[in-house]
């Protein structure tokens, strides 16, 4: 056989093994980049169908743009800082035993992942009401004389979405704090380093790499969640999803609710790419090591 | 981790003490709605002062919401009879490609899971209507399907890529067909994480709520999004019955598919 037959061979086996891929491409590239293209095309017309920035000049200039972003961004801060604060130390609770426990109490985390995030909505309104059981329980215990404001606000929607995202987030720093070297902590601890000091000195810089898989992975999702600002939120809690879906409804704008989504898909691309590149340096430290 | 600390225990209980609170934050709000379900009352009081079996009744003989269930269900399978074969097959792909394609070939079928769902939603609610599907249970379907093309991605690229491939070729070679390869050495050992990708693929389209909520109306309307219309408009004690169903069903299969799992590996 000649090189150009061997060649040629080489190339029919890769192009069959393109068409194997071809049904799943064709389907993302029809439902989810040709609607994605759409949008970045239809936030440049105007609603005569002439090319111009007017869209992004009208939103820019909305102060509701602004504050949307603003909301958009302390939720996704929030519900992050409080994962953190929450899951590290679950997390390195279930590292700190034996892999059968681990097993079965990851369960329990996964559980909530499995039902609806409709049933779970539903959940916390029964429960953060103004007569819910967190209310009537804070006033029988007499810590409070007034239902505290607890849902259709701020402070419902964040607890919906740490609700959702922490699952997600002590998933990889789980994985990223079981596979550090036992040997190392009982270095740390033999030469003299306390607990709370090996903690923050060797196994939050070694689980770095899942903590920070585990917050991109909150980050690109609260940023542009729907369900549980809609409902948790109450209509009084504003992010850019939910500007896209009042830009739609109420004034039939698909002009201006398209450069929202393209500003959504903006803010998605430069966080998720800033915690990439972090991980990047991350890793790039251990591997020229 | 932290067994060379023999003297901290205190610490060792208060970060338990942490996380069974924690383990509570997360089970409270599926587990409360199971007694709310079986209440007597109109209100949402808790807890229950009567207990009946009414909001089942409204649920069970309600046609809209039995029009969502059957709905939702048809999708489910039907997102998992479409999902896991082509994502099996790119899977493959990737798996053989190697290289610079095979990881643009990942990147593109994993894209769906990290646009925003509202994205995907009303831009999909455009493609639909140039193409009349808008309200059609294709239309929702189509939706669906990319959205669990990732989750049975994620699920079978690893298993795909473990698989000996030398096994398929030496079965080829002995003068086994295409189907009894298939059927007699990748399928057997494959089987596992072909099912986990399939449930999860059911459970991504049972659980999916931004795209039905623009995307389909009417008849093709999912449980999730006659769901969400309830609880943003009033709370109807019918989605606590819903809601226990719904719980009820998803520990079974968790349980189910748990215990197969420890049976296949001792």
């Amino acid at each position: 056989m000649t090189a150009a037959a061997v060649l040629q061979d080489v190339r029919r086996e890769r192009r069959f093994f393109v068409s194997l891929a071809a049904p799943a491409l064709v389907l993302v590239g029809l439902a989810a980049m040709l609607p994605v293209i759409w949008i970045l095309r239809q936030s440049f017309l105007t609603m005569g169908g002439a090319l111009s920035t007017a869209n992004y000049e009208k939103i820019l200039s909305s102060g509701l743009t602004w504050s949307g972003l603003g909301t958009t961004l302390a939720l996704s801060g929030a519900t992050l800082s409080i994962c953190m604060v929450l899951g590290i130390p679950l997390a390195l609770t279930l590292a700190s035993t034996s892999t059968r426990i681990a097993n079965r109490v990851l369960i329990l985390i996964m559980l909530p992942l499995w039902t609806s995030i409709l049933v779970r909505t539903y959940g916390w309104l029964v429960l953060l009401r103004r007569d819910g059981l967190v209310n009537s329980t804070l006033q029988s215990l007499g810590l409070t004389d007034t239902p505290l404001p607890l849902v259709y606000n701020f402070t419902g929607t964040l607890i919906g979405m740490v609700h959702y995202m922490l699952p997600l987030f002590v998933l990889p720093v789980y994985a990223a704090m079981r596979d550090i070297d036992n040997n190392v902590i009982r270095a740390a601890a033999s030469m003299g380093a306390s607990l709370w000091h090996c903690v923050r000195t060797v196994v939050l810089p070694l689980s770095a790499g899942g903590i920070l898989s585990g917050s991109t992975i909150v980050f690109i999702y609260t940023l542009g969640f729907f369900i549980t600002p809609a409902i948790l939120g109450g209509g009084k809690v504003s992010p850019i999803s939910i500007r896209i879906d009042r830009t739609l409804s109420t004034f039939q704008d698909w002009g201006s609710a398209s450069a929202l989504g393209v500003l959504l898909l903006v803010l998605v691309l430069i966080t998720g790419g800033m915690l990439f590149g972090l991980r990047w340096l991350l890793t790039k430290g251990a591997r020229d090591a | 981790m932290l067994d060379a600390y023999h003297d901290s225990k205190l610490t060792k209980a208060l970060l338990w003490i942490f996380s069974a609170l924690i383990l509570v934050f997360l089970m409270l709000p599926t587990l409360i709605v199971v007694p709310l379900s079986f209440s007597a009352s109109d209100l949402l009081e808790f807890p229950p002062r009567a207990w009946s079996l009414r909001w089942y009744e409204v649920f069970f003989s309600s046609p809209s919401w039995m029009n969502a269930l059957r709905t939702s269900l048809l999708l489910g399978v039907l997102t998992a009879v479409i999902a896991v074969p082509i994502s099996f097959l790119a899977c493959f792909a990737i798996n053989r490609l190697g290289g610079r394609s095979a990881a643009t070939v990942y990147g593109l079928l994993l894209s769906p899971s990290v646009t925003p769902g509202i994205l995907l939603a009303i831009g999909l609610f455009f493609v639909l209507a140039k193409l009349g599907l808008v309200g059609t249970l294709t239309g929702v379907l189509v939706g669906h399907v990319v959205l669990a093309i990732p989750v049975a991605v994620i699920v079978l690229y690893p298993a795909i890529n473990r698989f000996d491939w030398a096994q398929a070729q030496a079965a080829r070679s002995l003068g086994a067909g295409w189907f009894r390869t298939m059927g007699g050495i990748i399928l057997p050992q494959l089987g596992l994480s072909l099912s986990t990708a399939a449930l999860m693929a059911f459970l991504t389209s049972l659980d999916e709520a931004v795209i039905s909520i623009f995307v389909a109306n009417g008849p093709s309307s999912t449980l999730p999004k006659l769901m969400f219309i309830s609880l943003r408009d009033q709370i109807d004690p019918t989605i606590a019955a819903i809601s226990t169903l719904w719980t009820l069903l998803i520990s079974g299969v968790v349980l189910f598919f748990n215990l197969r799992e420890r049976g296949q590996r001792p």
